[in-house]
């Protein structure tokens, strides 16, 4: 099979306008999460938001500066989308064979009126298409709803895109906003908590939503400067419950098993695990038991959700290119807010900044409806 | 040299009627989608109380996939489901529910079906599939995709079938088309055919 190969990425976090800044805040240590009220919700809740004035005076500059004069009018969450594609589009020959993928959950679902009929204000399709269009994509977009495994499912679907010759080379959009619509429903499950969440701790209390985009190249050639590639990916689905995760991690255990197996690698050659870790005690605990069954136990292991928040149909993309960095660097972020064991088989998770070299991450993510992807990105020059 | 795979089965459901291989299958008239979809579901004789849960998509798809797999013997069968209005009827639902302060009742029942892809869950759990899973949304239904992804599982054998098609619900208007991929069955499994199914 054919090899593939990442390309430039971006994104636009609450900690950041763009890579840069999202990575100096990172290594830092800072949260994105904060105290937040809603209306119609009784309790006040944390939640990782980006600051619309903020986004708006940083997307109206980047236009300005990139010579993207348009008359069109954008909602948040296509700002976003498209000031995190700007970048990444710079380096990137639009031609018949690139392929636009869109990975989202909910869309523009906060400007949805609830008696809306046929409703365009929340269609995907539009919504990809709108953004393809403003960037001069080619063919019709791909778009991808595939619950909290999304962002990643749409890298391992770039990946067998180009090996099955559909394309040469695709671009990726991942990016979902805290809307009333999420932030009500999760609130009704009882997931939220309200404070920094804290993955895989004991004292963790549940989870933050968050807002952000992320977008990422990726392509059968490989590019100067850009040293990853996917070794090996899965998608498998749990079969068990539709919100709740898996007792016996079955899915996700399967998805990183496959993984390993596509890229002909052994556990042990994996250097650190970024895990989806909602801080949820559910999706922890899966976590714990399938990471357990894949052998990799004392791989270190960090959850990136104390510093973005969930950023649903964001967050696998998000997270990955955040995991390129640490591998770029060869630096362990920290875990944020982890002290201490709150899943009931021990995990190795990363307290502390590190530097170390780093050669192999294994990205996951699980989500509502048993799914789970399983992405090893690996540095081809060391 | 690609292996080329078959089309085993397929079904058809839209306001028309429900098909299975080209032939209707008849089901008691109803003047609605909660009338109809019960109808169908006794027809089929599978007993499955989960069914009344589900919303409208969920109930749809649990339907088509009921029709093509309630005698299936494997397990190993991927799922590649797309539609247009994602999960928009229940998303209403949900927003009518948080649309007014004084009543504000949002329900995990409903919300938790604010995602297209939890039908795809649906399937995954009745006919114990834990197997590879995408939801596509797209404006029509995009065979070229559709048919270099399924192609694509079999050929790398991550699955030894692939459940494949359209499934949209938003208010009272539907349509569903699914089909199995396979090695063996009755029809090419190629871009026309595909596209002429799914029309």
């Amino acid at each position: 099979m054919k090899k593939v190969y990442l390309g430039a990425y971006n994104c636009v976090s609450p900690i950041g306008n763009n890579l840069t800044e999202t990575w100096n805040a990172l290594v830092k240590g800072k949260s994105g999460a904060k105290q937040v009220t809603i209306t119609g919700m009784e309790a006040d809740i944390c939640a990782a938001l980006v600051g619309e004035d903020e986004l708006n005076g940083y997307f109206n500059k980047l236009l300005r500066e990139e010579n993207l004069y348009t008359s069109t009018g954008f909602t948040k969450l296509e700002k976003l989308m498209i000031a995190a594609l700007i970048p990444v589009i710079k380096t990137v020959t639009i031609t018949q064979e690139t392929t636009f993928i869109v990975s989202t959950t909910k869309g523009n679902i906060a400007y949805c009126e609830p008696e809306e009929k046929g409703s365009t204000a929340a269609s995907l399709p539009a919504l990809a298409q709108k953004i393809g269009d403003f960037f001069g994509f080619k063919r019709p977009p791909i778009i991808i709803s595939n619950a909290c495994v999304s962002g990643l499912q749409a890298i391992s679907t770039a990946k067998r895109l180009i090996q099955m010759n559909y394309c040469t080379d695709a671009v990726i959009v991942a990016g979902d906003l805290v809307s009333e619509f999420v932030l009500s429903g999760f609130k009704s499950f009882q997931a939220l908590s309200d404070r920094a969440c804290i993955p895989y701790d004991e004292a963790r209390q549940g989870l933050n939503l968050g807002e952000a985009a992320a977008a990422i190249h990726v392509t059968g050639q490989q590019l100067q400067n850009h040293p990853f590639s996917i070794a090996g990916e899965a998608s498998i689905n749990d079969a068990n419950h539709i919100s709740g995760p898996s007792r016996t991690g079955e899915g996700l255990k399967r998805s990183i098993v496959s993984a390993l197996a596509e890229a002909k690698l052994e556990p042990n050659s994996i250097d650190f695990i970024c895990a989806h870790g909602t801080a949820t005690i559910y999706n922890d605990e899966m976590e714990a038991i399938a990471i357990h069954r894949s052998g990799l136990a004392d791989k270190p292991i960090h959850s990136l959700k104390g510093y973005f928040g969930h950023t649903l149909g964001a967050a696998g993309l998000l997270e990955s290119i955040i995991s390129l960095e640490c591998l770029r660097h060869n630096l362990l972020l920290p875990s944020l807010g982890y002290q201490k064991q709150g899943t009931s088989l021990p995990l190795a998770v990363i307290k502390a900044l590190s530097e170390q070299p780093l050669k192999r991450c294994l990205k996951t993510a699980s989500g509502f409806a048993g799914t789970n992807t399983a992405v090893l990105f690996e540095r081809e020059l060391y | 040299m690609e292996q080329l795979y078959q089309i085993s089965r397929h079904c058809r459901m839209d306001t028309q009627g429900v098909y299975r291989n080209g032939e209707q299958i008849s089901v008691e008239a109803s003047p609605d989608f909660a009338s109809f979809s019960k109808s169908l579901y006794y027809s089929l004789g599978t007993s499955y109380p989960k069914f009344f849960k589900m919303d409208n998509l969920s109930k749809l798809a649990w339907l088509g996939a009921e029709l093509l797999l309630k005698d299936e013997q494997t397990t190993n069968i991927a799922i590649v489901l797309s539609n247009r209005h994602s999960s928009l009827d229940t998303d209403l639902k949900h927003l009518a529910t948080i649309s007014d302060n004084e009543q504000y009742y949002p329900s995990p029942a409903i919300f938790v079906y604010t995602l297209p892809n939890v039908c795809i869950g649906e399937i995954a759990i009745r006919h114990n599939l834990q197997t590879e899973n995408i939801f596509f949304v797209s404006e029509q239904f995009d065979s070229q995709l559709a048919v270099n992804y399924s192609n694509y599982l079999l050929n790398t054998k991550r699955a030894e079938k692939v459940l494949c098609g359209w499934v949209d619900y938003l208010q009272e208007n539907y349509k569903l088309v699914l089909y199995l991929v396979e090695k063996t069955g009755i029809l090419a499994h190629n871009l026309d055919v595909v596209r002429q199914l799914t029309r």
